[in-house]
């Protein structure tokens, strides 16, 4: 009875001890998915749009190459992360999950509205029409965010029964 | 069009010394693994870095000699294809094959202190550092397609073979300075690593980018956009493993079991 009480605990606090690890795991493989899903689904399948539409707008260049190479090595350090975690018995499932779709939502707003919209690097797709594609696009980036904040919200921190204690490894 | 006719010959004697040169370094290393191999307080040489530096090394020569290099000098997508293959791919094996550790284990101790101060003077860690090795590499690719240099290289052929040493060697260069397979003096830590790697992994996607829409002088359209295309996934394809082997190194170097002694409470 005691053992199970005390493994709890100490389960529990593992979890609360690394909260923001799951978190940056999440937000970091969160924002790789989704470049690596409109890179691959948008450019390369549908044909929508193509990684360089203007050959004017420098700034936009170099943001999308920057926000590329980001997140081709949060992927992967998201994973590694995660790896991690789950190694030190650290892993909170729900927290992860939230700031994975915290991270995909807060790339995708940010795409939609500053990259397509203000640097007009690209466009989704190059119809008439294009600002249902703008809502549809960012409202699922909105849905994200807010769904992705909750489960944050709701797994942040509690009282820590060991806060104060040095627990770096 | 590019004129290359009047150093066709020249060309094909540096196809020679090339090939020489190339089969020297591949013999060198499988000698060397050998003889290491019989200090009897060493264990053996492990085979797999004989295949990557073999591999490595035949990627050098097929990137210079041969039907590829051949056709880089007229069609730019082969030129980007023999450029990934010399800069990029060849460079990741020969790092992996750990070639320093090999000689200091064949050389005799005397020599191998020698070596070993050697490279940790200040040219060696001044061109091994992160922003250093990346500036080399992604910065020589820059001025290499945006100015008359791409042009120059293919009607001068002194010009062409500093700028291939300079491909392979900048890649080597930057590769080991990301990720610490041989012994490395003055380590950065991963994460400095990691934000150097984005920003140089960044130049590199623009570069691709800006050369799919600016082809550079003397490159047909069609070519330049084939080629940015080619330097922008193939880049990412090779930088995928350089990304996780970095995310390796860190996973096993912060492993709970190696400290859980210090701190258990």
């Amino acid at each position: 009875m005691l053992s199970k009480n005390v493994n709890e605990t100490s389960l529990y606090s593992t979890k609360s001890k690394y909260a923001g690890r799951n978190l940056l795991s999440g937000l970091l493989f969160g924002i790789g998915l989704v470049a690596f899903i409109d890179e691959v689904v948008f450019h390369q399948l549908l044909h929508w749009h193509h990684f360089y539409d203007r050959s004017t707008t420098e700034i936009g260049l170099i943001s999308d190459g920057l926000f590329h190479a980001f997140s081709w090595f949060a992927t992967i350090g998201g994973l590694f992360l995660f790896a991690d975690l789950r190694r030190r018995n650290g892993l909170w499932l729900k927290r992860w999950i939230g700031s994975i779709l915290l991270g995909a939502g807060l790339f995708q707003l940010y795409d939609g509205t500053v990259q397509h919209k203000i640097m007009k690097i690209h466009q989704i797709r190059y119809v008439d029409n294009v600002i249902v594609y703008d809502i549809v696009w960012n409202s699922v980036a909105g849905l994200l965010i807010v769904i992705g904040a909750i489960l944050v919200f709701q797994t942040r921190r509690k009282a820590n029964p060991l806060k104060g204690m040095n627990l770096d490894d | 069009m590019i004129n290359h006719g009047h150093h066709e010959s020249g060309l094909q004697s540096m196809d020679w010394l090339i090939a020489v040169v190339v089969l020297i370094l591949i013999i060198t290393y499988i000698g060397a693994g050998l003889i290491s191999n019989k200090k009897k307080h060493l264990g053996t040489w492990p085979f797999y870095r004989y295949i990557l530096w073999l591999i490595g090394f035949l990627l050098v020569g097929v990137s210079l000699v041969g039907p590829i290099a051949e056709l880089a000098h007229r069609h730019f997508t082969a030129h980007m294809l023999s450029h990934l293959l010399l800069g990029m791919l060849a460079p990741l094996l020969l790092a992996l094959a750990a070639p320093t550790t090999l000689l200091l284990r064949m050389l005799p101790v005397q020599h191998a202190r020698i070596l070993s101060k050697l490279l940790k003077t200040p040219f060696f860690s001044l061109v091994r550092h992160p922003i250093i090795a990346s500036v080399l590499n992604i910065g020589g690719l820059w001025v290499l397609y945006t100015t008359n240099l791409y042009m120059l290289m293919h009607e001068n052929i002194f010009v062409h073979l500093i700028v291939h040493f300079h491909i392979f060697a900048a890649g080597y260069l930057f590769t080991i300075s990301m990720i610490y397979i041989d012994p490395t003096p003055h380590r950065f830590s991963y994460l400095y690593r990691a934000v150097v790697f984005v920003f140089a992994l960044a130049g590199h996607g623009i570069l691709s980018k800006f050369i799919y829409a600016n082809p550079p002088v003397g490159v047909p359209k069609e070519q330049a956009e084939a080629g940015g295309i080619l330097m922008y996934y193939g880049g990412d394809a090779i930088d995928i493993v350089i990304i996780f082997i970095l995310c390796l190194h860190w996973y096993r170097s912060t492993s709970p079991k190696s400290s859980l002694h210090v701190s258990q409470n």
